[in-house]
C-alpha cells in the first residue's frame, strides 16, 4: 500500500448481484435465527405474551401434544393431498385450454372473457356457493382449489405462448415444418419455461385458497386446526399451524424451482 | 440462356395499418439466375425485408407474380432457406440439434444428418461448440450457426436479411470471407440484403439498388470483380470504382428521405 494522501480507490457501483452463495446462505440463516429470537423475546413481553405463544411453547406444548395424538401428521397429510390433488387437476386442465387459446384465436375469443371475469373474483368469495352445491366434503375443497389455481395457470401459460418469438416460428416454416410440427417442435418447447412459472404460481394460489376453504368449516386440515385452536384460545397451536403452512408452501415452491432449473438449463 | 430461377414481376405490396397504409413495394420487377449472388441495398424502410419475406413465402403480396423455377411461390418451402438478422436459433436446442432441425424434412437418415451437420460445423469452425446452447455463444458464433444451418439443409436459394448487420467489424470481415469461400466452393443462389455498399460489392455479382419508400428497383450494377475474392479485393481500383458509383446512387435516395 502506498501512503499517498488523497488517493482514492474506485467506488464499487451497484450491480444488483446476489453475492456469493456462501454469504447468501449465512445471511439467510442469520436472518431466520434473528426472526425466531425476536419472536421469542416478544412472547416474553408481559402484554404481547398473553396473545403470542413463543417458539418454545409451540414446540414443547402445541407440537408435542398434536404429534402424540397423531393429529398433526393427519392434518398435514390431508392439507397436502388437497393442495396437490386440486392443483394437479387444474394443471392438467390449464395446459390444453392455454394451448388451444394460443393456437386458435376463435377459441381464445370465446373463453377469454370468462377467464378474465372469473379471475377478478377472489376464490374465497366462491366458497359459500361451492358449499351449497357440494357440501363441505373433499369435492368442495378440491373444486375451490381447482378454480383458483386453474385460472392463474391458464392466464400465465397463455401469456407465455403469446410471447414466443415469431421469428422462430417463421424459421421453422422455412425449414419445411408442418403446422403440427410448429406446435410440437416450437410452441411446446418454447412455452416450457412459462409452464413451470405457471405451476409455481398455481401451487401458491392453491395453498392460499385451501387454508381459506378449510377455515370455513371442514374436518381435518391445517386451516381447520388453526380455526379450532383459536376457539379454545390455544395460541401455541395457532402458531404451529401457521408455521407448518409456511414450511409446506416454501418446500413446494422450492421443489418446482429446482425442477425449473434442471429442465430449462438452456434459458 | 435458361429461364431465371426467380422471377418477380410487377409486385405491389401495401401494409394496412391503424395509422394509415404503407406502400412497401411498388411495381417491383427482378430476375435472379440460378447460382447467382445478388445483393440488395437501399435506405431503411424501402421494403427489402418485405421482398425477402415474399420470396420466402412468409408474406403475401397484393398484385404481380412471383415464381420460383417457373412455379408460383405460395408458401415457405425447403428449396428456399432463410437466414434472419436475429439468428433465429432455437434456444432450447444445442448447436448440433439446431443444425439438424431442418434436416429431418429432407428425409435424411439419422446417420446422414450427423454427417452433414459435422461437415458444415467443420466449415464454419463450430465443431467444438456442438453441445452448447445458443445463449452460451457470442453474436458472431450464433450467426455462424445460422449460416451453417442454412447451408446444411441445402436449399436452392439462401435468402439472407442483413446477416452481418449486428456484428463487429472484425467478425463481420471474417464471416464475409467464410461466406465467399463457401459460395465459391458450393455455388448456390443467394439473395443478400445489406445496408453496407462495400459488403454488397465485395460479396455479390450484381447489386440491386432500391429506391426510398415506396420501394422500387432503382438500378442494377454488375460487379465484374475476379474470384476468388477476400478482404484484399477491396484494394482493387475497380472495387472502389463500383463502390463509389453505387454509393452516389444510394446517397441520392438517402437525401430524398431527408427532404
Ligand atoms: N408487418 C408490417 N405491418 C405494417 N407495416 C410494415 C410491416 N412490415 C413492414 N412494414 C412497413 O413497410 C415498409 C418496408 O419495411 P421493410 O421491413 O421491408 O423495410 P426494410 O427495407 O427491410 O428496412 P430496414 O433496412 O430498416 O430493415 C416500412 O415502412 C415498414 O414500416
Ligand atoms: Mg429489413
Amino acid at each position: 500500500m502506498t501512503a499517498r494522501t488523497g488517493y482514492k480507490k474506485p467506488r464499487k457501483l451497484k450491480d444488483f448481484g446476489e453475492g456469493s452463495k456462501k454469504v447468501r446462505i449465512l445471511m439467510m440463516i442469520g436472518s431466520l435465527a434473528g426472526g425466531i429470537l425476536m419472536w421469542y423475546l416478544l412472547s416474553k413481553h408481559p402484554v404481547i405474551g398473553i396473545i403470542l405463544a413463543g417458539p418454545d411453547d409451540v414446540i414443547k406444548k402445541g407440537m408435542t401434544e398434536e404429534w402424540a395424538a397423531g393429529r398433526l401428521q393427519k392434518n398435514i397429510m390431508v392439507s397436502l393431498w388437497r393442495v396437490l390433488g386440486g392443483w394437479t387437476l387444474a394443471f392438467l386442465a390449464a395446459i390444453p385450454v392455454a394451448f388451444l387459446s394460443g393456437w386458435y384465436a376463435k377459441f381464445k375469443n370465446i373463453v377469454d372473457p370468462w377467464l378474465q371475469f372469473l379471475r377478478t373474483i377472489p376464490p374465497i368469495a366462491l366458497i359459500p356457493l361451492v358449499i351449497l352445491f357440494m357440501g363441505i366434503g373433499e369435492e368442495a375443497k378440491l373444486t375451490v382449489i381447482f378454480i383458483s389455481s386453474f385460472l392463474v395457470m391458464v392466464v400465465t401459460i397463455y401469456q407465455g405462448i403469446r410471447n414466443i418469438d415469431l421469428t422462430l416460428v417463421k424459421a421453422a416454416y422455412t425449414f419445411g415444418a408442418s403446422d403440427f410440427d410448429i406446435f410440437s417442435r416450437v410452441i411446446v418447447p418454447a412455452s416450457f419455461p412459462f409452464i413451470l412459472v405457471a405451476a409455481r404460481l398455481g401451487i401458491s394460489t392453491a395453498l392460499t385458497t385451501l387454508i381459506a376453504a378449510e377455515m370455513t368449516g371442514t374436518i381435518y386440515g391445517l386451516g381447520n386446526m388453526i380455526q379450532e385452536a383459536q376457539l379454545y384460545f390455544r395460541m401455541d397451536k395457532v402458531m404451529l399451524g401457521i408455521v407448518c403452512i409456511g414450511i409446506i408452501g416454501f418446500a413446494l415452491d422450492r421443489t418446482i424451482l429446482f425442477l425449473e432449473k434442471k429442465l430449462t438449463r438452456w434459458q | 440462356m435458361t429461364t431465371p430461377l426467380i422471377k418477380i414481376t410487377n409486385v405491389n405490396k401495401t401494409y394496412k395499418g391503424v395509422s394509415g397504409d404503407v406502400v412497401a413495394l411498388k411495381d417491383v420487377t427482378l430476375e435472379i439466375e440460378e447460382n447467382e449472388f445478388v445483393a440488395i441495398v437501399g435506405p431503411s424502410g424501402c421494403g427489402k425485408t418485405t421482398l425477402l419475406n415474399i420470396l420466402a413465402g412468409l408474406e403475401t403480396y397484393d398484385s404481380g407474380t412471383v415464381t420460383f423455377a417457373d412455379e408460383p411461390i405460395i408458401g415457405p418451402g425447403i428449396d428456399r432457406g432463410v437466414i434472419f438478422q436475429q439468428y433465429a436459433l432455437f434456444p432450447w436446442l444445442t448447436v448440433r440439434k439446431n443444425m439438424e432441425f431442418g434436416l429431418k424434412y429432407r428425409g435424411h437418415s439419422k446417420e446422414k444428418q450427423k454427417q452433414i451437420t459435422d461437415h458444415y460445423m467443420d466449415i464454419v469452425g463450430l465443431t467444438e461448440f456442438a453441445n452448447l446452447y445458443p445463449k452460451e455463444l457470442s453474436g458472431g458464433m450464433k450467426q455462424r450457426v445460422a449460416i451453417a444451418r442454412g447451408y446444411a439443409t441445402s436449399p436452392k436459394v439462401l435468402l439472407m436479411d442483413e446477416p452481418f448487420g449486428a456484428l463487429d467489424a472484425q467478425t463481420r470481415a471474417q464471416l464475409q470471407e467464410d461466406l465467399l469461400k463457401t459460395w465459391e466452393t458450393e455455388r448456390k443462389t443467394i439473395f443478400f440484403i445489406t445496408h453496407d455498399v462495400e459488403e454488397a460489392v465485395l460479396l455479390s455479382q450484381r447489386v440491386v439498388i432500391m429506391s426510398a419508400r415506396p420501394g422500387r428497383v432503382k438500378d442494377m450494377v454488375k460487379v465484374d470483380l475476379p474470384y476468388p475474392r477476400n478482404q484484399q479485393t477491396k484494394i482493387l481500383p475497380r472495387f472502389n470504382e463500383i463502390k463509389n458509383n453505387i454509393w452516389a446512387n444510394v446517397y441520392q435516395e438517402y437525401l430524398s428521405i431527408k427532404k
